[in-house]
């Protein structure tokens, strides 16, 4: 018997389960939601039906899947993580195989009515396997070779499998989002630091090479590195869409130019305004204050399950909270850091706000394990 | 699975260390993220504000370069060419009144014409710009550019324009462009955004119609940055369209030049066909007119000019004008009898002038009559009792079915404006169509070609290329579209009998080099080239039995509308066909008279591949032949993507 089971008869049992879920959590999501509404509604111009309304529905959809998946004890979970994995492995694989092509890019898989992006459900799936594999594993045995390269193997067959869809954004969330359960698990930090070591001097050398005879990136690949670093060098082309977005942003000044009135993103000029864009509208419509109390939802978003994750005493339960926080905070990291210009445009979607399929209640579906976790925790 | 109670405190420990170290990373990159934020939309607010005021994006269309058409040797028949403009958008101008006054000043517009430009801004939507004046002359342009800027929302523009260098040659077969109409976009389901771009060139007529699709292209996008005024400061991205595709046609330029002007200023039509394959070389309707005048809009002074014309220049007598055949249907009823086995080689008819059933006579146009005549003669001589006679025994149905098999009475499919199908009646069709029962005396007219007998000149020029060649050749006036060869396939055997035809040739033959054939006058002395034709003079009112009696007036004596139809059909050279012509004269005379000699010209050009040699010609006429040549107002021979000038 473990030491979680033998803790059972603290842990509530039927409908008063509702009084142990983390309502700050849930409120924080919803304001988080309920911006993405407004927003959707601004870019497209004053009309519900495009896109506001059909996310609303499934931001109902998903706090129900939510609800559910957090009334489920919590060490069910835990052993369904393998079966999740290989589900969503399968999935990948099923997308590679049959994968409508959407965006260039293979992505989604229709079964009947439904649209399934594997991609989004293996972030969690990942995160799953990951915690329920050092839940298993000795303590003194994690940061061992033999049993770091077991993790890795996981994290990068997926990975490797995302890439030749190909979704770059997605891989780099994949490895990070892996590394962050690594990371809280124990695993030494000279790992981490041998790991972020050989990128620097990967990107050195792909740099370096660059004109070369052993030339390691295609020169459309460097114009965009170089895009990056200068959008101005590029005006006419994809720097467009980046210095056009940091004009909307700027603007915005220290209020906004009102709800509905952001010039920039009436004129149609960003080509995913609704999606990857979307807080270039809220920055122009509601200015600096909009914009940084956004940021203030999402960092309370991560606080409250980092602070779940402290005081559970169960190892699955933790490590799995603090992955659906990291992989969480990744997607608004990655994507602010995106528009504002302090990273190339990879395509990563503002959580719950960004028009999106899947994304969005999957996203919330993964909140319901951290729900469970913190209802069913051993107290 | 088991962990001891130490094991969880010391997990729970080293999970909250690496929590406090995430949580720490973490919220140093939100406090990374806020810092820019601030940095952006606080420090540096104005200087982005003022980068987006001064900006707004506008997505312009760049109409595609419209398809050009080619003849068979690559000649320009339509092109394009720059042409100056000027445009204003309303939500960039102060005062639409004053601009369009000032505008004034500078470039001829009319004060009516002002009104409807006014009119026209009003009902547009304030974004789309509006053409004021086009087709400017350079100084014009030039003027208008240095004030451009005082005028905000003028916008003077460079864009392409519809011409056609053949000027009036090629004007019925290309037809010509036009102005977008309210009419047209009623009439026509396309949701392409170009046609809503005001003064779009759409093709109204002809193959410049038929082929809008192909001609057309795609619209290309720019994307330009304007300022407060709605001047275009820089443009931000392009996305070229594509032009659209080019077409090359059957048609010889310098025939059809040759043609044109050959008929002169007759009411008439020529048709030019390669019986091999059956191209079309040259296919003129006169008189025609200058197709860039209906592309600059044409005047109202000059639209009245052509449609009051009696010689009728708008209308394509090739393939719109229906006429009765007259004896070049003689063919069609003689192989008719043939393939019926109702006559053979060696049958004569005897020809007192007359020919009399129930009760009613019918005539010769020889009174004294043909005497004996085989089918041969009946052909040379154009004898009718002959055919007379042989519809009585043959019976319309089945002439109407050889005529059907020879292409009359039939649709060929051409990309011009209303092709006609003729008429090879038969007795439902008469009942249908007039509700009377089919009479005896109506096969007799047929059999002469009369009566309800319809045929356009490319029917007749699909009939003599037939029975040159005895296979179905179907009439072709597209080459390639956007260089890829149409393909081509050899042409079916028309399944009748080679000697019924020969018989049919022969007769033809002996029509133009006969010692009484009709056309004897119109003879070709070169022997390589020797032709064989069949003329045909169609009445277009009666000839009343006490006109008859009196002597049938001359053709000269009567008013130009009542005179004759003059037809021509014939094929060269004789041993190896290789083009057929048919021309029609309308109220010409005889088809002997006013047709053959302008058939046999034609058909000389198209043989030489250039004005006829003399030499081509009988001794007598090289002299009447060099002086009329000599006469024609021609283009010079031009060399393949060159454009001509007339001499």
């Amino acid at each position: 018997m473990s030491y979680l089971e033998s803790r059972l008869k603290t842990v509530p049992t039927g409908f008063s389960k509702v009084f142990y879920l983390s309502w700050p959590l849930i409120l924080l999501l919803t304001a988080i939601s309920a911006t993405g509404f407004l927003m959707l509604y601004s870019v497209a111009g004053g009309t519900l039906d495009t896109w506001a309304a059909p996310q609303m529905k499934r931001f109902g959809v998903g706090m129900v899947a939510m609800l559910i998946v957090a009334f489920v004890p919590i060490w069910f979970w835990r052993n369904m993580s393998l079966l999740a994995y290989l589900f969503a492995l399968l999935l990948l694989i099923a997308v590679e195989l049959f994968g409508a092509i959407g965006m260039g890019a293979q992505r989604w898989l229709e079964i009947g009515p439904l649209r399934i992006q594997p991609s989004e459900l293996m972030k969690i799936a990942l995160v799953m396997i990951l915690a329920a594999y050092y839940d298993w594993l000795d303590l003194e045995k994690v940061s061992k070779p033999q049993w770091v390269a077991l993790p890795v193997a996981i994290i990068l067959l997926p990975t490797f499998l995302v890439l030749t869809q190909p979704d770059l954004g997605t891989a780099v969330m994949l490895v990070m989002g892996g590394g962050i359960v690594m990371l809280a698990a124990g695993v030494s930090l000279w790992y981490f630091g041998g790991v972020i070591a050989l990128v620097v001097a990967l990107v050195f050398g792909v740099m370096e090479s660059r004109g070369t005879d052993w030339q390691l990136l295609h020169d459309y690949q460097y114009k965009r590195i170089d895009t990056f670093l200068d959008p101005s060098s590029d005006p006419l082309g994809a720097g467009y869409n980046i210095m056009q977005a940091q004009i909307a942003l700027g603007s915005g000044g220290w209020s906004g130019r009102g709800f509905m009135q952001g010039t920039q993103s009436r004129l149609n000029f960003l080509p995913e305004k609704h999606t990857d864009f979307i807080f270039t509208t809220l920055a122009e419509e509601f200015g600096f204050v909009g914009a940084f109390s956004l940021l203030l939802l999402y960092a309370g978003v991560i606080a409250i399950c980092l602070y779940s994750a402290v005081i559970n005493r169960d190892r699955y339960s933790s490590l799995l909270t603090i992955g659906v926080a990291g992989s969480f905070f990744l997607f608004f990291a990655i994507n602010m850091a995106m528009v504002m210009g302090l990273m190339p445009v990879v395509g990563v979607p503002l959580p719950l706000v960004s028009y999106g399929g899947t994304a969005m209640m999957i996203l919330l579906a993964a909140f319901g394990l951290v729900q469970s976790a913190h209802v069913h925790r051993p107290r | 699975m088991r962990k001891s109670p130490r094991d969880t405190a010391e997990s729970t420990r080293e999970i909250s260390r690496r929590a406090a170290l995430l949580g720490g990373a973490m919220g140093a990159i939100v406090g990374v993220l806020g810092l820019r934020m601030r940095k952006m939309q606080l420090e540096q607010a104005d200087q982005y504000r003022t980068l987006a005021e001064g900006n707004s994006v506008k997505i312009r269309l760049i109409p595609p370069a419209r398809g050009l058409i080619y003849d068979r040797n690559g000649v320009l028949i339509a092109g394009n060419e720059q042409n100056y403009r000027v445009t204003i958008t309303r939500e960039s101008t102060d005062d639409l009144e004053r601009t369009i006054a000032a505008l004034q000043e500078l470039i001829p517009i009319s004060d009516s014409e002002a009104l409807d430009i006014l009119a026209e801004l009003r009902k547009r939507a304030p974004t789309v710009p509006v053409t004021v004046a086009d087709q400017l002359s350079w100084e014009e342009f030039s003027r208008l550019a240095v004030n451009a800027p005082a005028l905000p929302g003028v916008t003077p523009e460079v864009g392409l324009s519809r011409s056609y260098p053949q000027g009036p040659d090629f004007a019925h077969v290309i037809g010509y462009v036009g102005p977008v109409s309210d009419y047209d976009l009623s009439r026509i389901e396309d949701p392409d955004p170009l046609l809503r771009i005001p003064k779009f060139q759409l093709g109204k007529l002809g193959i410049e119609a038929k082929y809008e699709e192909n001609l057309r292209g795609q619209a290309g996008q720019r994307r330009v940055e304007v300022n407060s005024g709605g001047r275009e400061m820089r443009e931000l991205g392009r996305q070229e369209g594509d032009p659209g595709a080019n077409l090359q046609l059957t048609l010889d330029h310098a025939l059809q030049n040759f043609a044109l002007a050959r008929l002169g200023d007759e009411s008439a039509a020529a048709v030019v066909m390669d019986v091999t394959n059956g191209d079309v070389m040259a296919i003129a309707s006169a008189p025609s007119f200058d197709p860039n005048l209906f592309v600059r809009g044409i005047s109202n002074a000059d639209y009245r000019a052509l449609t009051e014309d009696d010689h009728r220049p708008l209308a394509d007598k090739t393939v719109q004008g229906q006429y009765p055949p007259g004896s070049t249907y003689k063919m069609v009823v003689a192989l008719a009898g043939l393939e019926a086995g109702i006559i053979g080689p060696g049958d004569t008819e005897y020809c007192p002038g007359h020919f009399t059933v129930s009760g009613r006579r019918f005539h010769c146009w020889k009174r004294g009559g043909h005497g004996t005549v085989n089918l041969a003669k009946s052909l040379e001589q154009s004898c009718d009792v002959f055919y007379y006679e042989l519809a009585m025994k043959v019976g319309i149905e089945k002439m109407s079915e050889m005529a059907k098999r020879l292409g009359i009475g039939v649709r060929h499919e051409l990309p011009m404006s209303a092709v006609r199908e003729g008429v090879a009646p038969t007795k439902d069709w008469k009942q249908q169509r007039f509700d009377q029962p089919w009479q005896i005396g109506d096969s007799i007219n047929a059999s002469i070609g009369q009566g309800y007998v319809l045929a356009t000149p490319l029917q007749l020029a699909v009939m003599t290329s037939r029975i040159a060649s005895g296979r179905e050749i179907s009439p072709r006036l597209v080459r390639a579209v956007d260089g890829t060869e149409l393909p081509q396939t050899e042409a079916p055997d028309l399944g009748l009998s080679a000697a019924g035809l020969e018989q049919v040739r022969r007769g033809m033959f002996q029509v133009v080099n006969g010692s009484s054939g009709t056309a004897r006058g119109s003879m070709i002395a070169a022997k390589e080239w020797r032709m064989a034709g069949k003329t045909g003079t169609s009445q277009v009112r009666n000839i009343t039995a006490a006109e008859r009696a009196r002597g049938v007036v001359s053709n000269d004596d009567l008013p130009w509308n009542r005179r004759d139809h003059a037809l021509f059909v014939c094929y060269a050279p004789f041993d190896a066909p290789r083009y057929a012509v048919a021309v029609v004269v309308e109220h010409g005379g005889g088809g002997s008279t006013a047709a053959a000699p302008i058939a046999r010209d034609i058909m000389l050009f198209a043989l030489a591949g250039g004005l006829p040699p003399l030499s081509a010609y009988p001794k007598a006429q090289q002299a009447r032949m060099r002086t009329l040549l000599e006469g024609l107002e021609l283009i010079a021979p031009a060399t393949p993507g060159n454009t001509r000038t007339r001499v």
